[in-house]
């Protein structure tokens, strides 16, 4: 079932650019990434898109498949109606480099302010510790992650109101959720993130929870329980009275 | 006239960053040296996160009654009896640390009943012993090493790509390589260099491995004088999905097989019951029940044949296909839906235990596993040859160059049980970067010659001077070509006719590869990125075949249809691969050393 197609993919650079029409004939099974991949062999060989496992598992070929944010690598051509033009564009949160590959390099700086893995010490003699099944489903959720930054992407705090040095963005609040709510961990991050990193600047519209590849409820899971966190430590009157009259230590 | 690049300097400069290459760097920047390390992608990207099943280490969590030892000899065993055992002594010993390490750092395995890190069964292995987090082991292990490493002042460069290793008076002194984003040229000056760029599958057309897997550092080694071993053996994983056409190739994790999956021929058949090799006689069941038991982690019960290597398992899959018994895209059927029988709610406990193995067929071939049976043949997935190192320290036959992880050889011998690389990343990737860090504290840094970076320079860049047309054909027409060559003659069968065809072609496609046009500017330019590629590509090509030519046996990976049986000569050597001085490619045999007597009697112990 051969059958023609015709993508129009954006070329360009942080200078400016255009959208390209390519027309190419498709196989059955493809996905977008095999049609971009096709184009990129036969027709412009300069095309620019990131891509590795093709397989879901590295979050790399982050893309705008007809304005859904989407991995091309999971993308069936099966999904998307074939008669129309299908339009492929790079993430729009972030800075261009080049056609569909975006500067992604303000998640991996964001990393680094939040505060590491600090665990209690070892539960047995051998420096080994012991945790439940139970009591680490909801980190593992989070650990999910492939960090394809589609969240971010979607985020309209950053991408509509640019907020990159007041917001952390979703990826990074479950990526704090995962340590915060880890069984061994004993560090505290509410104060950053009530402030530098910015929550309370989500307004759980779950934009994140709907384009995540990897179906991690990021809204419900991590980033509400986490403004509760927040709430109850610096917002609660009866805690700040109790805080006040008996003070830690 | 010498042109200027941008320069960076280093103490250890770690090459690649897998599981291999952030261990090294870590360790490397705990013995307080100034570290680099280059990202050919960006970071937590690397071939890691598609290992699924787990991590092997003898922590005895499941069952009490492994150990180090169990773990040596399923290594050896696994290997054929050619591996370096003083490497698979040190894995044993040490994954067990490096495991825990890892949970220290942040890591969240799936858990045992009393709170440990859990561990399950895989081929090969005597006991369960990989710790796991569902399928999606390997995305725990490069995730944490991650989110630890960038607290630990390394400096990362992302997206970056090195041509070139730099020498001075016999010594590895740096690398020569651009940033993609930028195309400009960088000079890494170091005292010393890990090379951790893991595996080079993109050599056949059909692979698990990404785009990056095209052996730049078995080639970078290998141009730099380091020698190469065992090349021949290279790992053929049995269960690769096949259909659709554009997945063919990707990993069906073996984790499918350890949770209960069985593989049956188009009759329906359990075929891997008529074909069990002796040295595993003792471990296998022939009772489909009794190997129902072993999945569900029974330590009375024997393993079921579909869990014997993976060398085995791919030959006994395409028997069947040749005979005709194969499923209709050209594979077998694999099928972990008639669990139903044995579990109740199988559906949900199938996306529990393997998760991205519902998501990635659901979602690429529209098929419920929960359901259907799944479609699967052989995929290139492993080289268990590579860059010789020495065992103890990773260090190479160059002083400065150090590797670890699969572009290194030894540990594997000639066929890698699953669950062994994640825990051989961990465990040599520490020593790499702990003994590249006292050489970079016992030498000091030299300046690589201006001479030899130009040529480098030139190297790269002369594709955009090449004009297109009729005399040069652009770069991925000679990537597909050397990779369906490489398929078809010097694949999972081997034949002497066909590889010496082989290397007559590979002489050929060096020639076009040399004339190959590149178009447009350099930044982020894919095509360009093939072009560079392609040397390193032909390189391990023409070692694989060489060194399978030369064995004239089947062992391990290395399967030669003019040869079917191990020959008693060959676990004695191995196929050792260098440079000449007139630049072809020369082979020798070398005779392994004799093992340690302490470790002959726990092999027969372990028999």
């Amino acid at each position: 079932m051969n059958k023609t197609v015709t993508f129009r993919i954006w070329r360009g650079n942080s200078q400016g650019g255009e959208f390209v029409n390519y027309t190419t004939e498709i196989t059955e099974g493809l996905v977008v990434l095999d049609v971009v991949h096709k184009i990129q062999a036969t027709q412009a060989n300069d095309i620019a898109c990131r891509w590795n496992c093709k397989a879901g598992k590295c979050g790399s070929c982050s893309a705008e498949v007809n304005g859904v944010p989407k991995l091309m690598c999971m993308t069936r051509m099966d999904t998307l109606n074939t008669d129309k033009v299908i339009t492929v564009e790079p993430m729009r949160a972030f800075p261009l480099i080049r056609d569909l590959v975006t500067d992604v390099s303000w998640n991996f700086r964001v990393k680094t302010k939040i505060k590491k893995f600090k665990p209690r010490p070892a539960d047995a003699p051998d420096g080994t510790w012991r945790m439940q099944q139970e009591d680490v489903d909801r980190v593992q959720e989070f650990r999910k992650c492939i960090e394809c930054f589609l969240c971010q992407d979607v985020c309209h705090v950053l991408r509509d109101h640019h907020k990159h040095d007041e917001f952390i963005g979703p990826r990074f609040l479950a990526y704090t959720a995962a340590l915060e709510m880890h069984p061994l961990d004993t560090e505290d991050r509410l104060p950053e993130l009530k402030q530098a990193q910015g929550i309370g600047l989500c307004n759980i519209g779950k934009c994140c929870t709907n384009v995540c590849p990897e179906h991690i409820a990021i809204t419900d899971n991590a980033i509400i329980p986490l403004k509760e966190r927040v709430v109850d430590e610096f917002y609660d009157p009866l805690a700040w009275i109790w805080k006040k009259i008996r003070p830690k230590g | 006239m010498a042109t200027n690049y941008e320069t960076h300097e280093y103490d250890v400069l770690v090459i690649g960053a897998g599981g291999a290459g952030l261990r090294a760097a870590i360790e490397a920047s705990a013995a307080g040296v100034k570290v680099g390390l280059i990202c050919k992608s960006l970071l937590g990207k690397a071939h890691t996160v598609m290992a699924e099943g787990g991590m092997a280490a003898a922590m005895g969590n499941v069952d009490d009654r492994d150990s180090w030892k169990v773990h040596f000899a399923d290594t050896m065993r696994g290997g054929q009896y050619v591996n370096n055992w003083r490497m698979a002594e040190l894995h044993a010993k040490e994954a067990p640390a490096r495991v825990h390490e890892l949970e220290a750092w942040g890591a969240v395995f799936d858990r045992t009943k009393e709170g440990k890190i859990s561990q399950r069964n895989f081929g090969g292995h005597r006991y369960p012993r990989l710790a796991h987090v569902g399928d999606r082991t390997g995305l725990e292990l490069i995730r944490t090493l991650q989110d630890h490493g960038i607290h630990q002042g390394i400096t990362v460069h992302m997206e970056y790509t090195v041509v070139s290793l730099l020498k001075e008076s016999g010594r590895v002194v740096g690398a020569f390589g651009y940033d993609r984003e930028r195309a400009r040229f960088r000079v890494f000056k170091a005292k010393a260099v890990v090379v951790c760029t893991g595996g080079l599958g993109r050599a056949y057309a059909v692979t698990s491995n990404s785009w990056e897997g095209t052996g730049d550092g078995v080639s970078l080694a290998y141009h730099a004088g380091a020698e190469l071993l065992d090349m021949e053996f290279i790992q053929f994983h049995p269960t690769g999905m096949i259909w659709p056409p554009s997945v063919k190739g990707i990993l069906v994790t073996e984790s499918v097989r350890g949770e209960g999956g069985v593989l049956r021929n188009k009759d329906g058949k359990r075929f891997m019951y008529d074909d069990i090799p002796d040295n595993y006689k003792s471990q296998t069941s022939t009772d489909p029940e009794e190997g129902w038991r072993y999945t569900q982690n029974d330590k009375e019960a024997k393993r079921p044949p579909e869990l014997l290597t993976r060398d085995h398992v791919a030959r006994c899959i395409m028997r069947e296909v040749k005979a005709g018994r194969g499923s209709p895209h050209g594979g077998v059927f694999l099928d972990i839906s008639w669990i139903k029988e044995k579990i109740p709610n199988h559906a949900e406990h199938i996306k529990k235990k393997i998760p991205s193995m519902y998501h990635q067929f659901m979602q690429l071939a529209n098929l419920d596993i929960t359901k259907e049976p799944m479609e699967i043949g052989p995929t290139t997935h492993y080289a268990m040859g590579g860059i010789r190192v020495d065992g103890d320290t990773q260090a190479t036959n160059v002083p400065g160059l150090f590797a670890a992880g699969e572009c290194a050889a030894g540990l594997h011998g000639a066929n890698r049980l699953g669950g062994n690389s994640l825990s051989d990343l961990l465990v040599f990737g520490k020593r790499a970067g702990e003994y590249a860090a006292k050489f970079a504290k016992e030498n000091s840094l030299v300046a690589p010659s201006e001479a030899e970076i130009e040529a480098a320079y030139r190297e790269a860049v002369e594709p955009f001077e090449r004009p297109a047309g009729a005399q040069n054909e652009g770069p991925y027409q000679v990537q597909y070509d050397l990779q369906n060559m490489m398929q078809a003659n010097v694949g999972i069968v081997r034949l002497q006719n066909e590889m010496e065809l082989a290397l007559d072609v590979i002489g050929k496609l060096k020639a076009r590869a040399a004339k190959v046009s590149v178009q447009g500017h350099r930044e982020y330019n894919p095509g360009w990125h093939t072009a560079i590629d392609l040397k390193h590509l032909l390189t391990v090509a023409e070692a694989i075949t060489m060194a399978s030519l030369d064995r004239k046996e089947s062992r391990g990976g290395h399967f030669r249809e003019d040869f079917p049986e191990k020959h008693p000569d060959g676990g004695k050597y191995n196929n050792v691969i260098s440079k000449s001085t007139d630049g072809s490619m020369k082979l020798r045999r070398e005779a392994i050393p004799a093992m340690r007597e302490d470790l002959k009697q726990v092999i027969e112990e372990m028999k």
